[in-house]
This record gives C-alpha cells, structure tokens and sequence, in this order.
C-alpha cells in the first residue's frame, strides 16, 4: 500500500504504470480509462464490471469483479461490456411450481456437461454447477439458497460450454421459491387488515396535528424496545 | 508492510485491546443520549454543522436556501447543451410516461404506471447507466415496515420525525408508514424473499433510532434481492429501457408543463428527443459528489442529475442542507475505503469501540448523531490510524458471532465476510474499520404524498425527492421510500396521462431563462451541468489531455 511502488498491468494489452494497492477498476482510471460500461456501483453488488483476466507466466484464464480485486504486476486486463444472454419472459402468476419450470423455460440446463467452469468462474465463490444440478431435478428451494449472492455478472454464462444461463435460470427460481413457496407472514396480513380498516388513522392524525414541542415530548416518551444481549437465536 | 491476518502490527496492537475489554463489554450497554446531548454532538463534530461548507443557492426557486458547496455548484450552472443546437421538432420517441432514471424507483414508477393502465410500449425509461446499477441494489441491512404486533404503523411515524429532527413534511411520513406493509406483501407476490424465523415469521431487527425491530432483510443483499425482482419482472412486461442514455434536460409543453426530454446517448454522443404526457423522475441522490472531500458508499452515477434538471423547469427543493454520513462506512483496507458496512452489523449486535477499546456510544443513535459520535471520538484522539493515514473505529463484528452463535456472520452478514474475506480480512475473528462516508441526499425535489413536484407534469420518487425524511434519514427508510414513492410516482403519472392529449409547442424556454438568471449572478462561465459521471483518471493522464479526436 506504499504510495511509491508502481507495478505494471496490461489493459487491453496495453502495458500502464499504476501504483500497487489499487482495485482493478481504480488502476484502470489511474491509467486514464473513463468508464462508461464497465462501472457499476463499485462495491461488489451489481455486477458490472465483470473483468477477465491472465497474469503473467500463467496459461490460466481468471474472472474477477473489477472494484472487488486487487491490480496485481503483470495482469492482462479486460472487461466484459454486455453478455448476450438468453432470457426467457414469463408470467410469473401463471406457473404451475409443481411442475419443473426451469426445464421447461430453459431446457439447455439439461445439456449440462458438469465441468464445473461456471463455479470456477463465479467471482462470488457460489456453487454455481451444484445449483444448475439442483434446477434439473426443479428443486427450487435449493437452486434458491445456493444462488442467493449471485450479482447476476454473467461470467459463468460468458464460460459455459453449453451456453446455459445460470443466471436467468436461478432468478426465475428464486422467484417461484419466493411467490409459492415462502408464506406470506400471519402478522403480515393481519397488520394490512387493521391499516385497511383504518386502525391507525385516528393516531397518526394527532401526530400530524402536534406541535413540534409536543411531538418532541412524544418522542423522548416512546418506549424502546431493548435489544437482547446474550442471547443465542434458533435461526 | 508486514500484514498479520489483513492487518499492520500497530493495528494488531490495538486490536489485542479490543480483545481484552470484549466479555466485560457484552455485558454492558451505552445509555442512549438525551435529544440536547444529541443536538451538542451535532453542532460540534457533523459536518453539516460546519457553516463554511454551505452557502446559497443564487438563483431560481430556492434562492437564498444553503446548501453544501458541491451541490451549489451544480445548480448555479450552465446546461450542457445550448438550446438553440436541438431540433425539437423532430420527436424519435412519443409516449405516454417518460420514466427518468433506472433504479428503484424508476422501476416501481413502470410496474405501477403499467398496472395502472399505462401499455408497456407507451412508457420510456431512459437511464444513465445500466438498468438497475443504483444505490437500490447496494442497500444492504433492510427495509422498515411495521408489522409486528408490538409495533405499529403510528410508533414508526414517531421514529421518523425524530430521526428527521421534526422538520419532515408530515403527509409524506404518513404515506411511508402506512403503505409499508403493503410493500412487504406486493414483493412478497413478486417473490422477494425476506429472511425467516423456523416459525415462518419474519426475521426482524433494529435501526439507529427506531424504537421497535422493523428491520426485515435478505440476508444483506436486501437491495440486490429486491432490485433484482422488480427488474426481472420489469422485463417480462416488455416495457423499453434505454441504458446509456441519460435525460440531460426537460422540456416544457406551451401551458409550462413538463412534456418528456432531452436524452443523450453517452455512446454515440447523439441526442433525442422525447415527448411525454407525463414524466417521472427517479435520478437518485447526489452521493458520487464527494462533498466536503469524504469517500462515498454510492454507486458511480449518483451526481444529482435529477435535481439540476428539475430545478430549472421551476420546480421546488427543499431540506438540501443536510448530508447523510453513514457512520459505518470501511476505513481500511484502502481499496474498499468508503464502501458501506451496513448498520445491520451493529443492529446484530456489534459494537463500536475506540482504539483502546473502549464502547464510547449506543450504537444505535440515529445516524447523524452516532456518525457524530465517532468524529469526536477521532477530536479525543482516540481513533485508530491506518497506513494510508485514514482514521477509523473499531466495528467489533466477533461480538456477532458470541451473541448469535458461530455462523452467524455468514448467514446475515455473507456481503460484508466476503469483501473482507476478498482482501485478507476474517471478520468472524477480527474488528473491521470504520468511518462515517457520505451516503445518502436527505431532502430534494419537494413532493405531495401523491408524488407530485411543485411543476406539472414531473413526478418524484426515492431518492431525488425530498421531505420524506426532514433533515436526517433513518436506516431502512430508502428502500421503503424508493418503493412506496416509486409507486405513488408511477399511479399519479398513470392518472395525469390519461387525462391530457399529446404536448405541443416543446420547448427548452425555462433553460433560455435560468441561463439569463446564471449571467445576471454572474455565474463563471465554466461551469456546466448535469455531471453525468465523475472523472476518476489519474491527474498526469488529464494534465497531458488533447481534445483533437
């Protein structure tokens, strides 16, 4: 992290001079890069700098998220602007969740060749291949909880040999699992019945209608509920 | 630099000390302070507080108001096109609902507009990155709704003012609260999934300054989770995006109303024009301004687009006077400085401790005042320093992991694991570093509860508007307020549309006006806007910058 170091990164196989303890995205811009694709929300969630990468001495092809990966001396940079990928449309009021959706909407999940290349290539470390496996047998809860950090980047999709789109597959997924699976909460429905009824009306109108000072003494006189310490969750 | 588990001796120093005091501390709470120990923290150590980062707006509707330098200088700017170069009589696109902006609430605006009666082919959106890159996909900790019968939706006005210090628009906060739970049960139809108790109940826990446990989140990808449905159901119902191509300025109709926009396709440097009965902006917030010079959580198009746009057709701002400081935002290592630790990693239970240790605040204060907290904590000189000389309090995050059980961190907290885990730090194990960042635009274009701006014709939702949060937002409010917003947007533009026929007479006279308003304040010349994106290349590229091509 030394401000003088200076290494060297190949961008686009052009040879820059950047200092060392940049993230990719940041080597980039020092390098004189302006982004327009490419940029996201530089911290690891959107997935829009999904680079591709080699380093040095290595036959190794590498993926990484650009904002979330250190520059390193020798790397051959490049980033991945737009994936093509196939995306099915769908009614999602309109599935039967007891059939195999996935399969149905996108039946290439069953060419998979199980050579791992996506889980390989997923910069968020997901088992990505496991839940193309969880998709051919329609096990929606499963394909649910092992997808759930995917930042859609579509890297996997760039690698696969049977140009399978993990990510389209896992997001209609989640989806069913969300909408069929997972209960709408009891205390949920009951809080939208009291607020169609008009159980709040009458107290939020005072509210609205204190002034400040005795909005201020209201507040000071809430209580608080307390914040349990100690205390091991059944999660 | 001789690094231990991501960490340079002297911090490991320090860390031992953090160690030491861990059990007596999880015995101990902080007792909240009282609403005059607040305002003391605040006029002393938060720098909104600071009268010389401010100063008045010049010109237009809010002349006389104070606002931060960066976003002043933004309004009292030329527009980066000249009117006279726009041939607007040739419209390449002619709809009904123009929506600005491809977030949250540019995307709930759609869905709503469309469900309520708006055909898919006679919406826009038009945005400036990619659909969705948007400070709604890195929302972490959660969205507040009050469900549970402990709570209710009158206790979460109560929070909201206060955490707002009581200068929130009243109509808006009733607006927020009680159409919470139906945002909950909409994404829930969508197939949103929110974290679960064994009992099917939702997992919920506290914010900085709410009094009850309202937070529910998916793990702490909660934004990501949410943005991601509603944009894939955006997709199904085939309504057109353009992404690339931000709204550079409005334009009017003959009768002064808002009638679509100038758009400008960052790639092929053309622009288009397009006419629209009614137009929502959803723009977002001004975060990638870097005001008074700290790093930010936000994403990289937050440059108060909307706001400049919106203020030259006329329309009213208001509450721009206060910045959000997320208190947690990384302080080390260098490369993620500034990016968010959510605030779920204090509602699990951590702690923030001093470089000797020791818990110095309640960890749950509202925002400001607990970012407040920490800046003072640096003036007692009781900070630790990183090498690159950033300063930084401990986030005690192995206290989690004792309070909730081993694992615990992986299960709620898997964002925020695996970016440590991404450069050398386990935080399972060991504090993490944090200092307030800028993080989120309190006020804005000033709204009605229907979503309605002061001009007709522009609709406002999330975070480019203002009032909904007074003069400091709560944690879980702008998920909510983007959704809640989002959709009154997109209902009260369905309604507008469907009254009125097509625009005439487009026109760019408001921005011949404001122009002549800037040179009567003397406005220097250079100074030009929407920002667009900021420019992050390195100086000795731009020093040696030729504009020949």
């Amino acid at each position: 992290m030394s401000e003088e170091k200076m290494i060297t990164v190949y961008i686009m196989g052009k040879a820059y001079q950047v200092p060392f303890g940049l993230t990719i995205m940041k080597a980039m811009e020092y390098a004189g890069y302006r982004f327009i694709r490419g940029s996201g929300c530089r911290a690891g969630f959107c997935g829009a700098c999904a680079t591709v990468y080699r380093k040095k001495g290595e036959y190794k092809f590498r993926t990484a998220l650009a904002c979330q990966t250190t520059a390193e001396d020798g790397m051959y940079l490049a980033q991945l602007p737009f994936v093509p990928a196939n995306r099915k449309e769908y009614n999602i009021n309109e599935l039967d969740p007891e059939k195999n959706v996935l399969s149905e909407y996108y039946p290439e999940i069953n060419r998979c060749v199980s050579c791992n290349t996506c889980t390989k290539a997923c910069p968020q470390e997901l088992d990505v291949m496991y839940y193309i496996q969880a998709a051919i047998r329609g096990d929606y809860r499963q394909v649910s909880e092992l997808s759930f950090d995917c930042i859609q980047c579509g890297l996997c999709t760039a690698r696969c040999p049977a140009e399978i789109t993990h990510y389209h597959v896992a997001q209609l997924a989640r989806r069913i699992y969300g909408k069929y699976q997972l209960k709408v909460p009891e205390h949920l429905e009951k809080r939208l019945k009291e607020i169609e009824e008009g159980k709040f009306d009458e107290e939020i109108e005072r509210l609205k209608n204190m002034s400040i000072d005795e909005l201020k003494s209201a507040y000071v006189q809430r209580d608080i509920e307390k914040i349990p310490r100690g205390e091991v969750s059944d999660e | 630099m001789k690094l231990i588990g991501g960490y340079t001796e002297e911090m490991r120093e320090s860390i031992e000390m953090v160690e030491k005091t861990r059990d007596e501390r999880m015995k101990k709470s902080f007792p909240p302070m009282s609403l005059e120990e607040r305002e003391e923290v605040l006029n002393k150590y938060h720098p909104d507080y600071k009268p010389d980062k401010k100063r008045a707006v010049k010109v237009g509707p809010n002349k006389g108001d104070l606002a931060p330098h960066e976003v002043v200088d933004l309004l009292e700017a030329y527009p980066l096109i000249d009117p006279k170069e726009i041939d607007l009589k040739t419209i390449d696109y002619d709809v009904d609902l123009l929506i600005i902006g491809g977030g949250g609430a540019g995307t709930v605006a759609a869905l709503w507009a469309n469900e309520n009666g708006v055909p898919a082919e006679n919406i826009l959106m038009a945005t400036k990155l990619r659909h969705g890159d948007a400070n709604s996909m890195m929302a972490q900790g959660g969205i507040q709704a009050a469900d549970r019968p402990e709570d209710s939706p009158a206790i979460h006005y109560l929070d909201v003012m206060g955490g707002g210090h009581f200068a929130n628009k009243p109509e808006l906060v009733e607006a927020l609260v009680k159409d919470a739970p139906f945002i909950l049960k909409w994404h829930e139809e969508l197939g949103v999934q929110y974290d679960r108790n064994p009992d099917g109940s939702y997992v919920e826990r506290p914010g900085g300054g709410t009094s009850r446990f309202r937070l529910h989140s998916a793990k702490d990808y909660t934004g990501m989770e949410i943005m991601r449905v509603i944009r894939d159901e955006f997709r199904n119902r085939e309504i057109p995006v353009l992404e690339f191509t931000p709204a550079v300025e409005l334009l009017k109709d003959s009768e002064g109303n808002v009638a679509g926009a100038v758009l400008f396709n960052m790639e092929t440097e053309q622009y288009y024009v397009v006419r629209a009965k009614a137009t929502v902006l959803a723009t977002g917030g001004f975060g990638r301004l870097h005001i008074q010079g700290f790093p930010t959580t936000n994403h990289y198009g937050a440059t108060a687009d909307g706001l400049v746009m919106a203020y030259r057709a006329g329309a009213k701002l208001r509450d721009l006077d206060t910045v959000q400081y997320h208190p947690t935002g990384a302080a080390y290592p260098e490369q993620i400085v500034g990016l968010l630790i959510t605030e779920k990693v204090r509602g699990m239970g951590a702690q923030p401790v001093n470089k000797n240790g020791e818990l110095f605040v309640f960890p749950m204060e509202p925002r400001d005042v607990e970012a407040a907290s920490f800046i003072r904590e640096c003036a007692r000189g009781n900070c630790v320093e990183t090498p690159t000389g950033m300063k930084g309090i401990w986030l005690d995050s192995p206290m989690i992991e004792e309070i909730e059980g081993e694992g615990a961190i992986k299960r709620n907290l898997d964002a925020m694991y695996r970016m440590y885990k991404r450069f050398g730090i386990d935080m399972t194990k060991d504090p993490i570093l944090v200092f307030p960042t800028l993080h989120y635009q309190n006020g804005g274009v000033e709204i009605d509860a229907e979503s309605r701006t002061s001009v007709n014709g522009l609709f406002a939702g999330g975070e480019v508007e203002g009032g909904v949060h007074g003069k400091n937002r709560l944690m879980g409010n702008s998920l909510l307020d983007y959704n809640v917003f989002g959709r009154r947007a997109g209902i009260s533009a369905a309604k507008f549309a469907s009254k009125r026929s097509k625009p005439t007479g487009l026109n760019l006279k408001h921005v011949d006006s404001y122009i002549k308003e800037l040179e009567k304040a003397k406005v220097p010349k250079e100074r030009r806007s929407p920002m667009l994106l900021p420019d992050y290349r390195g100086e000795k590229v731009l020093a040696r910058m030729l504009d020949i091509f």
